[in-house]
């Protein structure tokens, strides 16, 4: 049982649900961040739908279905975590979180050969060697930066917020019946995984 | 401590959904190959789709969870569809 006798004494009010809802509401403003660049991506793939499909061709299919696996099991050991604390299992919990930074860590080592790669090929944004392609594949190759760099930034933020996770958890600050700063980080987590469930077939998997 | 003697899931339900996940990863890189002409982007979506709906309902909780919050996804893909679709109306019929 708890130690802090002031909490017992002294109750601090609590609104879990009132936290999560701030959290959705968050959420929200991220799906319509991201959704303004789907949007951007649609019309312009309406506009230009073959050269969208001959730019596509030169992403890796192969990393990116691997970055899909890796960010699905991390939102497992994420949703793993917050089920390992409920059931008051504090260890099992931090090892289901320290899984999911190792897996974030990976998304980005991948993603981080993706990009070198695709730089080295002279293809960022702005280099001669893109400039000299039609417009839909330079417009394919900046929406591609754009959205995976937005995203890859909202995975190393989820890494930050997962460490700090870690240590509330360790320090007693995160417990089993005190989680809601857990959910909520997990369901940004899950989120960060929904917009790769869609950059996933919009951007690697164009034949 | 309302809010948190909610439904709990357990470790198998997470895991038969991240089977799922995984399975339908395979089946839409799978299809990507095949050449179905223009339904090919709509099944890439149907499928993204589905993902959504498990990582949503079950990750999420929100199969779960109080009303407002479906409530809150629902008004948030409402305002995301309307945007889409009179974006595309302009543009289609500019």
């Amino acid at each position: 049982m708890s130690n802090h006798t002031d909490t017992v004494t002294h109750p601090v009010h609590r609104d879990d649900v009132g936290a999560k809802m701030g959290m959705w509401l968050f959420l929200f403003t991220e799906v319509l961040l991201f959704g303004g660049m789907f949007l951007v991506y649609a019309v312009y793939r309406y506009q230009y739908p073959d050269q969208f499909h001959i730019a596509a061709m030169e992403l890796n299919t192969t990393m990116g279905t691997l970055n899909t696996i890796i960010l699905l099991t991390s939102s497992l050991t994420v949703a793993l975590s917050i089920a390992a604390l409920q059931k008051g299992n504090k260890f099992l919990s931090l090892c289901f979180l320290s899984l999911t930074l190792l897996f974030a860590l990976m998304f980005m080592v991948i993603k981080y050969f993706e990009w070198t790669t695709k730089i080295s090929h002279g293809i960022y944004p702005g280099s001669p060697e893109l400039l000299t392609k039609p417009n839909g594949q330079i417009l394919f190759f900046g929406l591609y930066y754009i959205m995976t760099g937005l995203h890859g930034l909202h995975v190393l933020v989820g890494m930050v917020v997962i460490s700090f996770m870690i240590v509330f958890i360790a320090r007693d600050k995160v417990t089993s019946d005190n989680y809601v700063k857990l959910e909520n980080s997990g369901l940004y987590w899950h989120l960060v995984d929904l917009i790769w469930i869609f950059l996933f077939p919009l951007f690697y998997l164009i034949q | 401590m309302s809010g948190n003697n909610k439904h709990h899931i357990s470790y198998g339900t997470y895991i038969l959904v991240w089977a799922a996940l995984i399975a339908f990863t395979s089946i839409t890189v799978t299809i990507a190959g095949v050449n179905l002409g223009r339904y090919t982007l709509f099944i890439a979506l149907a499928i993204a789709a589905i993902k959504s709906a498990l990582v949503i309902n079950i990750f999420m909780h929100i199969k779960f969870d109080e009303p407002i919050f479906k409530v809150f996804l629902g008004i948030s893909g409402a305002t995301l569809f309307i945007i889409f679709l009179l974006t595309f109306f302009d543009y289609i019929y500019r």
